[in-house]
């Protein structure tokens, strides 16, 4: 080994942060920019543990004042029933506004039609990017995470989208420091997403150290599921089971929270905090790898969806 | 290589680093490495490289396609962006800057080592020090990213002879050492057999250092902050004007650089007015101290006048404020910077209108030599400017303080990031710049 001039030589300083201090401090730097610099932010809360931990993440970097964004869901239609009651109290708790962009409606209205899979993931793109238009919408929070899928690594914090909101990997700005570039021609938005530096073990570590509350779905529960496509969905009006599908009974929890008909339970009997991360540590798959059915219909799924405005 | 385990594992540090390296130095193979042999690929990515391997009729799985995220980079089989990546150990969690190494990469290379706090550098053992590696050098250095790990490659296809590697390591460290990187760990690896990149290698027994990963958990990754300049730029005023706190006004944002103490005088930039802390709100709770990279709210004793853009820094240690800024830039817009282009500043929490007055110099990464005047700068570029603001900014020099600065270039017209900005002298600019004539015909 060579070493010329050595700075520091031995331990940590004192003074250097642990991971989660440094992922907490640089989410609470993104909030507060684009509090900064946008007119009218909202943030995508879908109940899921990646938003739960953004809207936590929002309420200490503006405390003890309230959070100056409104929350939008966009509700597929087929989500979980725990999920939606978590997210109406969360809302009511914390005095904040939820805008609710519906797949059902959509559909109803017949702008949309049902696939054949039955999935509904794909169909949230159309009533995101409308509900970001009507309202005038210019940054839109996301919980995405580099680390969940290959098109993810490759995103900005500061995400520009056109009037179409689309993504287009090959015009992104580069990102230099901390230094976010929220400039955006009217129309445009930009989608921002604080947790890009954050793996999924993170969030989990995250949750327990601040003790944060979650949708039951997340811990080990007795459900009726019944098996497709390799992972175990829940039985319900969404579609589910057909025939030759039978369903059982099975102790299971949930890695991701999403449309009913392509998330996936896995078998658990992690009913604690410290159970799910011991269990997460030691996982051989990733969380979408595990739970979800959308990623895998081409080697090229996500990235095709958020060119096309998803998230 | 243990496997994670919950206990202990929120007191574990942060390190982020890049690695730079050309097309065929085995950058991707030592990436794929440290993640897979950290146990950072997981079964489900890796049967996704499996099909997509065998789809394609290549025999074995191809370990690049777990790093090219993007259509276009698979068809061509080339990396075209910055991806990060993650991975952990007991002792540290990471996160990589993967850089393309291709000569018009540059922009990416200075993306990535924008953040980073060490950037290994590859080179193949059978070619040693080249054009490449001399640029990659050049970069790490005027980034200033504190730690450099030479790794040298392909050691299994030189004999794994110690003179190889001992000759390349004096040769890089050598010129580095010139470039003022101040730190130079030379390690000798093969990233296709594994040697030295996680486990120590049985092939180099002469070779008594550590691993490329056991490098990367202990390296130091905070600087001694008694020495660094305490600068706050304010990002949002919160007031939240409720019966429980009717007159709460902290002035939140990150610190870039140093320590603030309740109770320090401080003086708030442009407009010079001082004060005192009076207190220090970590995300919620009150602290006597805050330092480097927390977010914080800080309150002050007088009620004077601060908002966004503002820099909060020790009475006693105020940078000065000035309208004429002088640094070295990177160009990273594929349109050309010129002389007379009207741009938007944005330093800290500041985005200021500014105007190119000059650009004395470009330089030539090949042999660090200067092009005087070259009329504009071209994407990837690295050269000097000088730019008159119509405000005043504090600004430090980016020798002292990489967050305090540095600065980007806009676009006011489309937004583009045009430029990454560094305050002050570097090696690209041994030769102090004269200031000419004020030119005050211009405006916005």
């Amino acid at each position: 080994m060579t070493t010329v001039a050595s700075v520091q030589e031995g331990t940590d300083s004192p003074y250097a942060l642990s991971h989660l201090d440094a992922l907490e401090s640089e989410a609470v730097h993104i909030f507060r920019e684009v509090a900064g610099e946008f007119e009218k932010p909202v943030i995508l809360f879908s109940g899921g543990k990646d938003s739960i931990v953004m809207l936590h993440l929002a309420l200490k970097a503006f405390a003890p004042a309230a959070v100056p964004f409104s929350l939008l869901h966009v509700d597929t239609g087929h989500n979980f029933p725990e999920v939606l009651e978590y997210r109406d109290r969360v809302v009511a708790a914390h005095g904040l506004r939820l805008h609710v962009a519906s797949v059902q409606d959509y559909i109803d209205r017949g702008v949309l039609k049902e696939r054949a899979d039955g999935t509904r993931n794909p169909l949230q793109t159309l009533p995101l990017t409308e509900k970001i238009q009507s309202e005038k919408f210019d940054a839109v929070f996301g919980g995405g995470r580099r680390d969940e899928e290959k098109a993810r690594a490759k995103e900005r914090v500061f995400s520009l989208r056109d009037e179409f909101s689309q993504w287009d990997p090959r015009r992104q700005r580069p990102e230099l420091w901390n230094l976010y570039n929220g400039r955006h021609a009217p129309g445009e938005h930009v989608r921002v997403f604080p947790l890009s530096n954050w793996t999924e073990l993170d969030v989990w570590q995250y949750i327990a150290r601040e003790g944060i509350e979650l949708p039951e779905i997340y811990f080990a529960h007795e459900r009726e599921v019944f098996q497709r496509g390799g992972m175990w969905l829940t039985a319900g009006e969404w579609g589910g089971p057909k025939d030759g599908e039978s369903v059982e009974k099975r102790l299971v929890r949930y890695r991701t929270v999403g449309d009913m008909s392509c998330t996936g339970a896995v078998d658990s009997d992690a009913t604690t905090l410290d159970a799910v991360i011991a269990e997460i540590a030691v996982s051989r798959l990733t969380e979408r790898g595990a739970t979800r059915a959308d990623d895998k219909l081409s080697e090229a799924a996500m990235e095709d969806r958020k060119r096309e405005g998803y998230f | 290589m243990s496997t994670i385990t919950t206990e202990g594992l929120s007191a574990t540090t942060l390190l982020r680093f890049a690695t730079a390296g050309s097309v065929d130095d085995g950058k991707s193979t030592l990436v794929g490495r440290l993640l897979h042999d950290s146990k950072s690929v997981l079964t489900d990515q890796l049967e996704a490289v499996e099909r997509a391997s065998a789809g394609r009729g290549q025999d074995g799985p191809d370990l690049a396609l777990l790093t090219d995220g993007l259509r276009a980079e698979r068809e061509q089989g080339i990396t075209i962006d910055v991806a990060y990546r993650y991975f952990a150990t007991p002792r540290r969690r990471f996160i990589l800057a993967d850089t393309p190494g291709h000569v018009q990469y540059t922009r990416n290379m200075v993306t990535g080592a924008s953040t980073a706090e060490l950037t290994v550098v590859l080179v193949d053992a059978r070619n040693g020090v080249v054009e490449q590696t001399r640029r990659h050098a050049a970069i790490a250095a005027l980034l200033r990213v504190p730690h450099v790990v030479l790794a040298v490659n392909k050691m299994d296809l030189v004999g794994y002879e110690e003179a190889v590697f001992a000759a390349i390591a004096e040769e890089f460290t050598a010129y580095a050492t010139e470039l003022g990187v101040p730190e130079v760990t030379a390690i000798p690896i093969s990233a296709l057999a594994g040697d030295n990149v996680v486990e120590p290698s049985a092939n180099m027994d002469w070779y008594g250092g550590p691993t490329v990963l056991e490098h990367l958990e202990t390296v130091p990754v905070s600087h001694d902050l008694a020495h660094c300049h305490a600068r706050l730029p304010v990002q949002y005023v919160i007031r939240p004007q409720t019966a429980e706190h009717p007159d709460y006004r902290g002035y939140a944002g990150q610190i870039a650089a140093g320590t603030f103490r309740v109770g320090d005088p401080v003086t708030v930039l442009p407009s010079g007015r001082t004060t005192t802390i009076s207190g220090i709100d970590l995300l919620g709770r009150p602290v006597d101290v805050a330092w480097t990279t927390q977010s914080v709210t800080v309150l002050l004793a007088d009620d004077i006048d601060v908002s966004r853009g503002d820099l909060i820094v020790p009475t006693k240690d105020a940078p000065a404020t000035t309208q004429d800024v002088e640094a070295t830039v990177c160009h990273v817009a594929d349109e050309p910077l010129t002389v007379g282009h009207r741009v938007l500043l944005k330093h800290g929490t500041r985005t200021v209108k500014a105007i190119v007055k000059d650009i004395p110099s470009r330089l030539t990464l090949d042999d660090l030599s200067l092009h005087p005047h070259p009329g504009q700068l071209v994407a990837n570029d690295i050269g000097r400017v000088k730019i008159r603001t119509a405000e005043p900014l504090p600004l430090d020099s980016y020798a002292d303080s990489r967050r305090t600065g540095s600065f980007i270039l806009i676009d006011p017209s489309d937004g583009t990031t045009l430029t990454a900005g560094m305050v002050g002298e570097s090696f690209a600019a041994p030769e102090p710049v004269t200031d000419e004539a004020d030119d005050d015909g211009w405006d916005f």
